[in-house]
């Protein structure tokens, strides 16, 4: 699609828009390349910045007309690609839909704007003693539009769940720029919770009402220091298996804590080849009991240095290094992949090692960092890009784990999503039949495929052609004579 | 008959005992595995045969009936790929079953301290039965309800195909979540054969707070016609005051203000449930706390309840916890949790002798009405009380109803996204014949 077929839908957009809401400056489109995928780039047509559901449901309606494609945007902090605008296409960003609509304490719940981010929910809320419990590490800048696209978690959702337990309702504009309600209350089908995680392939969302959580009364903080990854797993099991949830229980290894402790000197203990953040929450006499077990647990597994954080500032310098690792393996190369995957908790220690042999036939270093409580792996692959070949290497590396977690019966993400990045791999997670299955929500929703194609699926499937007969890419795609999400 | 016969999959004739909702299937086909159910499905699309999907059948007569019906699809002989109809993974915290097995078998693991944090109600449907009608019950509030629980399912298409999504490990967000949009689904999209749970711990202890709070003049009223069965709230900020027409405070807005409390207790109870009895009766508040140091906890509870009523902490649970107020004519209401007093209000200004018991926590509620309520009654009931639920923020659909009492009422009410589910059905069964117009608007 031309430049030229965006004209007509530009000049409807300044319309209902404003002429300040519709970015057409080629520098100022260039901010928008990528998300946090930053080796995927792409010049959008055109973006623009809607301030009410009505704004963004005209602009999706002017798309449909002309068969323009859409792609939703929030903070851009995405992981996966799935931000990455169309050079043909419309770039609509939230970014000026940031109201908190309202607070209903008596009714644990908040309406807020999709430009919302994450962390200004549970400071809005904190006072009353309320918060929202996903929480993502990247709560301070994304949004909860994004959020919802993606499902997000976070070291909570352990004991906590996902974004897609704790929202209500959403209100969305569908790829034919109708306004609907999803709400839980409503009876049929979930679509509330098929629209979460579907990566803003089914729509804009412009509305979301969110479940408050009350603060727990009492939350412990733990660190404990094994020699390596092996220790600090069985602690993980056993601690599950003795009957105990804790909010997070999440895991370093010493490459991971080495690059955290050069980028902000956490101070973890010496000599550690893996440690373990253990937090407990909820009522005082429980918390107290299970402090009391997991101290035990760590101990009767090896742990050779515990400690506990006495109040809110020492909770904080334990988790720093944690929070910091992602960023912090800069410190120890010059570039790295972040991955993500999940494996069945008791495959972890084998998971580990076979990371570890993979790491070593390639000559990749892989740093760890996970959710050890639901297995969701972190791993970062380090490598130096100005090496002829490294980069390749690590791809193959990172790739390999995917794999190991299919093979486990695990999953290629955990929580930043399929977007461009993986769509490659869903064929190894799921069936032609299961993908198209997938697909026949798509259609329901987006039967022009005009909502963020290309992400999510492999092969994508014209609408209303028969399920079952296609092999590979559709021909019409393939010939490049149709337009295909 | 023939084609059925053909796909090897154990056929009978079907008998009035076999009915959906009024309606006698042709036949019933009780299919062992997943396969078996795909042979069955394409038979049935390559001669436009209509199938409805059974567990035990306790509630097939929710919903509406069929348009047509051929074939009853029996689920309790289905299997894994192996012949289990349970396969638990301790380590993981995971378990996955046959969609034909009993709710019930999933409350506990010998040798474990595990459960499924379903509530098992008695009898016990199945596991398919309990995710395609979404019933949850009161320890919703803590765990969600099934979908919250489900990470992983298997179902059969109406063409046959057979597709998974999800898997076997609690985190994951790779494609649509399928399991979702079959929760709640009344067998209108295809067959569930195949769900993959994740358990929690099971918690050492259970304690029952219980407040039997006094009645109040108000839910003696008799009902005085429909206009001034609750005033309009929609002024006031949350929408949810408790209405100036009625002598305040009564029973209702006391029971709100107890709930609130349990519910925002930090002793954490895991449900806040009320029941109220019925004209004359005031409404009994319950609360459960579980896990370590119960007791503790539920005295901490216990306080916040004084001088509300009679309260009492107890190691079993009231008679009516986790049961359904009734059978024959049952109705769901749903409101904004603090708006569970109005909504039971708005009940008793009625007159009718119902019964109300729900999740005030969730502000999900039951009603049943008695059976011989008479069809104006009825139909009068269910469209006034959708008015009023509906300025709370909420809404109301008929669960159970004998056809003649229900004639020309919407069971399930107005639904802002009806039209995408009506284009989610168009694309998983063209020719309709998944349990064609059992559900909202006719899907
Ligand atoms: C340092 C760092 C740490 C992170 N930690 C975590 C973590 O702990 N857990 C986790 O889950 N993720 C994490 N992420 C990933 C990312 O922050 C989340 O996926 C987040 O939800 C994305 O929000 P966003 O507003 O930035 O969305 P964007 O990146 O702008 O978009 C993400 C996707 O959402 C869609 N989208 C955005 N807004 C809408 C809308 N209104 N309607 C429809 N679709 C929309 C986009 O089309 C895109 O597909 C992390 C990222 C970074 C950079
Ligand atoms: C708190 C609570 C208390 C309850 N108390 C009672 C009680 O006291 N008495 C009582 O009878 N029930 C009670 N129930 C409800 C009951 O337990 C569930 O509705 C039950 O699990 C239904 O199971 P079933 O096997 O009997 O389903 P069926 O009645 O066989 O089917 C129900 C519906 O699901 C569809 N369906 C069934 N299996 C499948 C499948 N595999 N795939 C797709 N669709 C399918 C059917 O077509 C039908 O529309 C209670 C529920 C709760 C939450």
């Amino acid at each position: 699609m031309s430049a030229k077929t965006l004209e007509e839908p530009v000049r409807r957009f300044q319309e209902f828009l404003g002429h300040g809401c519709v970015v057409t400056d080629p520098v100022r489109l260039r901010t928008y390349e990528c998300d946090g995928l930053t080796h995927h780039r792409a010049t959008p047509g055109v973006v623009v910045l809607p301030e009410t559901a009505e704004q963004v449901a005209a602009v999706v309606r002017i798309c449909a007309e002309h068969g323009v494609p859409f792609v939703a945007r929030g903070a851009g902090t995405g992981l996966s690609g799935g931000a990455l605008p169309r050079t043909d296409g419309v770039l609509i960003v939230t970014s000026k839909m940031r109201r908190i609509i309202s607070i209903d304490l008596a009714n644990r719940r908040a309406v807020v704007e999709p430009g919302v981010t994450n962390l200004a929910i549970t400071e809005a809320v904190r006072d009353q003693g309320y918060y929202y419990a996903p929480d993502p590490s990247s709560q301070q800048v994304c949004s909860i539009g994004g959020n919802v696209a993606e499902n997000s978690g976070g070291a909570h959702c352990l004991k906590y769940g996902f974004t897609v337990n704790h929202v209500r309702a959403l209100e969305i504009v569908t790829p034919d720029g109708d306004i609907v309600e999803l709400s839980e209350n409503d009876p049929g089908y979930d679509l509330l919770g098929a629209f979460v995680g579907s990566e803003g392939t089914l729509g804009v969302t412009t509305k979301v009402t969110v479940r408050l959580t009350r603060a727990p009364q009492a939350v412990t903080t733990l660190l404990a220091a094994f020699d390596g990854t092996e220790r600090g797993g069985r602690a993980v099991s056993a601690i599950i298996g003795g009957g105990i949830l804790p909010a997070a229980i999440e895991m370093m290894d010493a490459l991971a804590i080495e690059a955290a402790e050069a980028a902000v000197s956490c101070a973890y203990p010496e000599g550690a080849g893996a440690v373990l953040i253990v937090e407990l929450d909820g009522p005082a006499p429980e918390v107290a009991h299970q402090f009391g077990e997991v101290t035990r647990i760590c101990a009767e597994n090896g742990a050779f240095e515990l400690r506990t954080a006495a109040g809110a500032a020492e909770r904080a310098a334990i988790w720093k290094g944690r929070k910091s690792a992602f960023a912090a393996v800069g410190r120890i190369s010059p570039a790295y992949i972040v991955q993500d995957g999940v494996v069945p908790r008791t495959a972890l220690p084998g998971v580990l090692a076979d990371i570890d042999r993979l790491s070593r036939e390639h000559g990749i270093r892989v740093a760890n960092v996970f959710h050890a409580g639901d297995g969701n792996l972190h791993p970062l692959v380090l490598f130096d890009d100005g090496e002829p070949g490294a980069a390749e290497r690590a791809e193959l590396v990172s790739g390999r784990i995917l794999d190991l977690c299919v093979e486990h019966g695990g999953s290629i993400t955990g929580e930043h999503g399929v977007g461009v990045d993986k769509s490659r791999y869903m064929t190894k997670m799921f069936s032609d039949d299961d993908l198209d299955t997938m697909q026949l929500v798509r259609c329901a929703f987006d039967p022009l495929g005009l909502s963020n194609p290309g992400k999510v699926f492999p092969t994508p499937r014209l609408c209303g052609e028969v399920p079952g007969v296609r092999k590979g890419a559709h021909p019409l795609v393939e010939s490049g004579q149709a337009e295909q999400f | 008959m023939d084609a059925l016969s053909e796909t090897g999959v154990t056929l009978r004739r079907a008998g009035a005992d076999d009915a959906v909702a009024g309606v006698v299937p042709r036949w019933v086909a009780l299919p062992e595995t997943t396969a078996d159910v795909a042979a069955l499905m394409r038979a049935c699309a390559a001669h436009d045969l209509a199938v409805v999907p059974t567990g035990e059948g306790t509630k097939l007569n929710w919903g509406n009936p069929p348009e047509r019906c051929d074939l009853l699809v029996d689920t309790r002989r289905l299997a894994l790929e192996g012949g289990a109809f349970v396969e638990h993974s301790p380590g993981d915290l995971v378990v996955r079953v046959s969609a034909g097995l009993a709710v019930n078998a999933l409350a506990s693991f010998p040798g474990f301290r595990q459960e499924l944090a379903l509530d098992n109600p008695l009898p016990a449907g199945t596991v398919g039965g309990t995710l395609a009608t979404a019933v949850a019950g009161p320890r919703r509030f803590r765990y969600g309800t099934a979908r919250d629980l489900l990470i992983g399912v298997t179902v059969v298409l109406a063409d046959g195909t057979t597709a998974r999504s999800g898997g076997r490990v609690v985190k994951n967000v790779a494609g649509y979540d399928l399991g979702k949009l079959f929760c709640g689904s009344y067998g209108t999209l295809g067959v569930i054969t195949e769900a993959v749970f994740r358990l929690h711990p099971a918690p050492r202890e259970r304690r029952w707070i219980t407040v039997e709070t006094p009645a109040s003049p108000a839910s003696e009223r008799p009902a005085t016609g429909e206009g001034d069965a609750l005033p309009d709230t929609a002024a006031s900020p949350s929408g949810l005051a408790s209405p100036s027409g009625l002598a305040a405070p009564d029973a209702f807005t006391a029971l709100d203000a107890l709930a609130a409390e349990f519910a925002a207790s930090q002793a954490e109870p895991s449900a806040v449930e009320v029941d109220w009895p019925g004209p004359g009766g005031g409404p009994t508040v319950a609360a459960l706390v579980e896990g370590t140091a119960a007791e503790e906890r539920a005295r901490a509870v216990l306080a916040l309840a004084d001088g509300h009523g009679d309260a009492r902490i107890g190691e079993a649970a009231p008679a009516w916890w986790n049961t359904l107020p009734g059978d024959d004519v049952l109705l769901e209401a749903r409101v904004p949790p603090a708006g569970t007093g109005d909504a039971i209000r708005a009940v008793a200004v009625r007159g009718l002798s119902a019964r109300v018991r729900g999740s005030a926590a969730s502000g999900v509620l039951r009603v049943t009405l008695p059976h011989d309520v008479g069809h104006e009654a009825f139909a009068a009931f269910v469209s006034s009380m959708r008015d009023d639920l509906g300025r709370l923020g909420g809404g109301l659909t008929v669960l159970a109803a004998p056809y003649e009492l229900a004639r020309g009422v919407d069971r399930w009410g107005p639904v802002s996204a009806l039209p995408l589910m009506r284009r989610v059905k168009e694309r998983f069964d063209p020719d309709r014949r998944m349990s064609p117009g059992r559900f909202v608007g006719g899907i």
